[in-house]
């Protein structure tokens, strides 16, 4: 554990009343559990007294005082999923990793829960692996879900994600293309437009597939700059006056031919995208 | 001042103050177990419960943490506010059948039964150690840990605390840990010997003044011997 980090975690929500839980799941966040000595530290430096941040640590069942696993499961025994055999899968992930519900495996790879209802009865039964939805989960499926998982869920298969769809994009104000078929980013044809960003103006050719993020720019720009885009053929700003909802610089639009407006954030490594399609 | 009426007493009383305050400055009893003059209340135990308001629209409440207010009307032992201090009493017996002051209030109440399985838990969550700790000993040592069925008292990470300076304020005010009641058997779950003791000097005019509760009485057995 790091003094420092717990510090700057501290100081980041010392100012808003009530910040204890934010406090708490930022720590959780960055250590997947509650270290004894952090919560000391978070003690010492917000004058709470230790039996209160316990006491809250305790309170809620989304803090873990143990080290919990890479991978979080979470099967759903709630009446709807029980009705569905939700007991029967969570037997089956305790049989799978070898553990009982709230332990860690040995290797420190799986950490299994069981929850009662995810808000998503009609699923049922549902299990939820590191924030991905399982729906209908059969016996049969377990292994497979837990394996995928072992490969790591939010890596993407461009091929086969079903989530992944190429779109061609314009110029809001000259309805101009901004495809370029001469260079591919992830196989596609790229969407290009020119940027200006602290005096230095350059090109950036973005990924035209929906939820992909690949980008290449020249010159490279530096992570969470904020980048002005223009269109490479009326020149014009794509500015609008929303600003993102992550982290609150301007969206970029542009138009989509299949119908409908994309807006993609201009913070560099921000994912705050928006798609409207009509 | 604020004007209500306590079991058809019209009365008034400072503003601000407790429903139990009130009816305890005027003399009508309210069994308490989780209360203590000095520490905020908490309203754990329910035993405190009153009846307010009239007709279908009378609730109980419990008068230790219930303000008074303007034309309040209390019924401080109406049959639903008795009849639910026994079930509590009767709840709380089957927590902690061992804990004097539950037995010595549930014989005082005529609790004559105990329907429901005993834990033999030695606490019952009043929460009175905690806030005697935290707000007359400064220490913020103990207190509530966990949730629902594993709620619990104690210190974190149940190590022993660096402020508690074993100042024992908390083992004091405890209801469950202070005397025990070595009585309780298995079928007798009430067990009632404390408060139903008849003082054995009470036929002995010599003895008018005090009685004491000592059987055989030393004193008396010397005095019968003597004579
Ligand atoms: S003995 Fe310790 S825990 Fe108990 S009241 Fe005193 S300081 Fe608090
Ligand atoms: S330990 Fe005693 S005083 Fe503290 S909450 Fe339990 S019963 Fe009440
Ligand atoms: S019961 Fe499983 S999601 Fe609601
Ligand atoms: S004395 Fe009022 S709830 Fe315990």
């Amino acid at each position: 554990m790091n003094i420092q980090t717990i510090e700057n975690i501290v100081n980041k929500h010392q100012q808003q009343q009530g910040s204890l839980i934010a406090i708490l799941s930022e720590i959780q966040a960055t250590y997947s559990y509650l270290p004894t000595d952090a919560l000391q530290a978070v003690s010492k430096m917000t004058g709470k007294s230790l039996i209160d941040i316990y006491g809250v640590a305790t309170f809620y069942k989304y803090f873990s005082l143990q080290p919990r696993g890479k991978h979080l499961c979470s099967v759903c025994v709630g009446t709807a999923c029980h009705v569905r055999g939700g007991e029967v899968i969570a037997e089956e992930f305790e049989g799978q990793l070898g553990v009982a519900a709230g332990q860690t495996t040995p290797d420190r790879e799986f950490t299994l829960g069981k929850v009662a209802c995810l808000g998503a009865c009609a699923l049922g039964p549902v299990a939820v692996v590191d924030g991905h939805y399982f729906s209908s989960v059969k016996k049969t499926d377990v292994k497979k879900i837990l394996e995928r998982a072992r490969d790591g869920l939010d890596k993407v298969e461009v091929k086969t994600d079903q989530r992944i769809f190429p779109i061609d994009v314009s110029c809001p104000r000259c309805n101009h293309s901004l495809m370029d078929a001469s260079h591919l980013v992830d196989g596609h044809p790229s969407i290009k437009v020119t940027t200006s960003f602290e005096r230095t103006h350059g090109w950036v050719r973005l990924s035209c597939l929906w939820g992909s993020y690949t980008v290449e720019s020249q010159p490279e720009i530096p992570l969470d700059t904020v980048v002005h885009f223009f269109c490479p053929h009326c020149h014009a700003e794509l500015v609008t006056a929303t600003s993102c909802a992550d982290c609150g610089a301007g969206m970029v639009p542009m138009i989509v031919r299949q119908g409908g407006v994309i807006q993609i954030c201009s913070r560099r490594g921000c994912k705050g995208h928006m798609l409207d399609l009509v | 001042m604020t004007n209500l009426t306590i079991n058809g007493l019209r009365v008034s009383v400072e503003t601000g103050s407790t429903v139990l305050e009130a009816a305890r400055f005027l003399g009508f009893p309210i069994p308490t177990l989780c209360h203590l003059e000095g520490l905020s209340p908490y309203g754990a135990c329910r035993l405190c419960v009153v009846e307010i308001g009239e007709g279908p629209r009378a609730k109980l409440v419990t008068s230790c943490t219930y303000r008074v207010e303007e034309g309040l009307k209390v019924r401080t032992a109406s049959t639903r506010v008795v009849r639910a201090r026994r079930m509590i009493l009767e709840l709380l017996l089957g927590t902690c059948p061992q804990a004097k002051k539950i037995q010595d209030l549930a014989s005082a109440h005529g609790v004559r039964q105990q329907r429901f399985r005993q834990e033999h838990d030695d606490c019952i969550l009043c929460g009175l150690c905690v806030r005697m700790c935290e707000e007359q000993m400064m220490a913020r040592a103990i207190g509530f840990r966990g949730r629902g069925e594993s709620r619990s008292i104690g210190t974190p990470f149940d190590m022993k605390s660096e402020v508690c300076r074993t100042c024992g304020g908390c083992q004091l005010v405890c209801p469950a840990c202070q005397l025990r009641c070595t009585f309780v058997e298995k079928d007798a779950a009430v067990c009632g010997g404390c408060v139903n003791l008849q003082p054995p000097c009470l036929d002995r005019p010599k003895f008018d003044n005090m009685m004491c509760y000592m059987k055989p009485c030393v004193a008396c057995e010397i005095e019968q011997d003597g004579r």
